[in-house]
């Protein structure tokens, strides 16, 4: 009954990720589950910032910060007590509530302001949480950063760590792609587009736009903090690099490859540069021109912009679009033809 | 006689170092449709959006309802009762008709949804198009759209900015025969310079000149006075 009621693309989403989930068992091979892992953890993190840039028009140049928070809060939380879930559960709730304080601040600073404004305090802000993580190194490790042990799983599940660590990011990823699909068809999505299309017109129309850019400023924020919980877990390491500003830029990447605004793009782009990073850095065995990958890469990048203007889930769905438009015209000629005819 | 809704005395309005309005003065009565008249960069726009606090006025007092709204922020100003459709329409390219007509609604109660009603008898290519993107409409349907969305919900007073504009003759009559029932149930100030638009629908004028009001009166005395239409329109 539930199934009917569903649209077609929730079906098609659920078919997609219950056979992602079946996938460890065509490909069980520990390198493989790991780049499919980070695939999922980039996806959520992608899809906090398609959530600004796409549905908001917020453009954030430090939004590795929320996951360097996301990834070091969890981190210390679970070095410092006993490994088990109980700490697991804390350090994931204090996480996002820090990477939520920390957005609500910035937006509550900037966002009245111009754009540009949120996108350099959150530079200078993932900036300084880079420094504070190079210098505390009492509790971050510093640069060297630290390990952790994450809590054992109980009974034959402890076999299969990996496997449960894939199930629960793909279920991580699946569960907020809902949740924030839900949002921006809500009608809060509704004036979150409106306002990235005219912010002055919406408060014309008696809508106090700076609650609305803030609520989902601290959405994005905990949803990227989670993204850093789940990357930790999964390398069972933290260092200084999840504060990097190409972690920012990896996200925006896989936002414009995948199609700014669509929330599936960015999953789509994740996968696309995960893939590529790994499958263009081994090609260095072939020759050692495809040692320095990133020029590949940013050809495929270019590449990808000039056939997918709206990135690749935007130019498709611009165009299936255009075509029922012109099916529909078509139809309409047709059956108007067809009256004068009789 | 009726009372003032809307009373605008003695307003200045910079924009950066210009000073664009100045000392304008102008009054709206209730139910009536005042037209704002002037040549291009008489400062009529500014004039709007000074009311509707987007461009707000550094110095006069703008009084709605009995009330000083001089410096309220757009969204409260909205909230009190009045609707804004601006020059650009404004409207959500990539949102559909319904969701800008839903945007724009911002409690959904037996009113709105009454008025909704109206607007889609009143205006019935919004209802055909539902579900398009409002981006893919022609510029006679978004102009639709812009004005049944400012109307949407309970609204005093609707400013409407050159809704001719653009637009071909035969779209030009739909948007005047709407406006013309709009104007049975609510009172409309008008900026436009298509003349024999403003005199088909306005009662009263008002002449803006270098920012300045220069004239005002019954519209069917300003169709008598060519030398003021050829001085202050480039008409007659």
């Amino acid at each position: 009954m539930m199934l009917k009621r569903m649209k077609l693309s929730t079906k098609v989403y659920l078919l997609i990720g219950l056979a992602l989930a079946f996938l460890p068992f065509i490909n069980d091979s520990r390198w493989f589950m790991f780049l499919m892992i980070q695939i999922f953890v980039f996806a959520i993190f992608a899809m906090s910032y398609d959530l600004l840039l796409g549905y908001t028009g917020i453009v954030s140049f430090g939004h590795a910060m929320f996951f360097g928070v996301g990834a070091y809060s969890a981190a210390i939380v679970m070095d410092r007590m006993e490994a088990s879930f109980v700490s697991f559960l804390l350090g994931t709730l204090v996480a996002v509530l820090i990477g939520g304080f920390i957005s609500f601040l910035a937006g509550m600073l900037t966002l009245k302001l111009k754009s540009h404004y949120y996108a350099m305090l959150t530079l200078a802000l993932a900036g300084m949480f880079l420094y504070i993580a190079e210098r505390w190194r009492s509790v971050t490790g510093g640069n060297d950063g630290f390990t952790f042990r994450i809590p054992e799983l109980p009974g034959f599940l402890e076999e299969h760590r990996n496997f449960v660590i894939y199930l629960f990011c793909l279920l991580a990823m699946i569960l907020l792609f809902f949740g924030m699909k839900r949002i921006t068809e809500s009608p809060l999505g509704r004036v979150l587009v409106g306002i990235r299309e005219n912010d002055q017109r919406v408060e014309s129309l008696g809508y106090r736009i700076m609650p609305y850019k803030v609520l989902i400023s601290v959405i994005s924020g905990m949803v990227a903090s989670l993204s850093g919980v789940l990357y930790a877990i999964s390398i069972r390491f933290v260092d200084t690099s999840v504060f990097d500003i190409q972690v920012t830029l990896d996200a925006l990447m896989m936002t414009i490859i995948g199609g700014v605004g669509t929330l599936t793009g960015p999953i789509i782009g994740s996968a696309i540069i995960n893939f590529s990073h790994h499958y263009l850095s081994d090609l260095a065995n072939i020759h050692w021109i495809f040692q320095r990958w990133m020029i590949l890469f940013g050809a495929i990048f270019i590449l990808a912009v000039i056939f997918f203007p709206n990135g690749i889930v935007g130019t498709i769905q611009n165009k299936l679009a255009k075509r029922k438009t012109k099916k529909k015209q078509y139809d309409t000629t047709e059956k108007s033809l067809r009256k004068e005819g009789a | 006689m009726s009372e003032s809704i809307l009373k605008l005395e003695s307003i200045n309005t910079y924009i950066d170092q210009f000073h664009i309005l100045q000392k304008v003065n102008f009054e709206v009565k209730k139910g009536e449709l005042t037209v704002l008249l002037g040549r291009n960069g008489a400062g009529k726009t500014t004039t709007l959006r000074t009311i509707m606090g987007l461009n707000p006025a550094s110095a006069g007092t703008v009084t709605f309802k009995g009330e000083n709204i001089t410096k309220g922020a757009p969204y409260q100003i909205a909230n009190k009762g009045i609707g804004y459709v601006p020059e650009d329409q404004g409207i959500f390219y990539d949102l559909t008709v319904g969701e800008n007509m839903r945007v724009a609604m911002r409690h959904e109660n037996d009113e709105t949804k009454e008025r909704l009603d109206w607007s889609l008898d009143l205006f019935p290519d919004l209802k055909r198009f539902w579900k398009k993107p409002a981006g893919q409409l022609s510029g006679g349907q978004k102009q639709m759209l812009a004005i049944a969305r400012s109307f949407i919900n309970e609204t005093d007073l609707i400013l409407i900015d050159e809704p001719s504009k653009g637009l071909a003759p035969v779209i030009v009559e739909a948007v005047i025969d709407a406006i013309e029932k709009i104007k049975d149930r609510t009172t409309v100030v008008l900026v436009e310079q298509n003349f024999s638009m403003a005199k088909r629908l306005g009662e009263k004028y008002y002449i803006l000149d270098n920012g300045m009001t220069m004239h005002h009166g019954n519209m069917k005395d300003l169709e008598q006075n060519e030398e003021l239409k050829r001085k202050y329109l480039g008409i007659g």
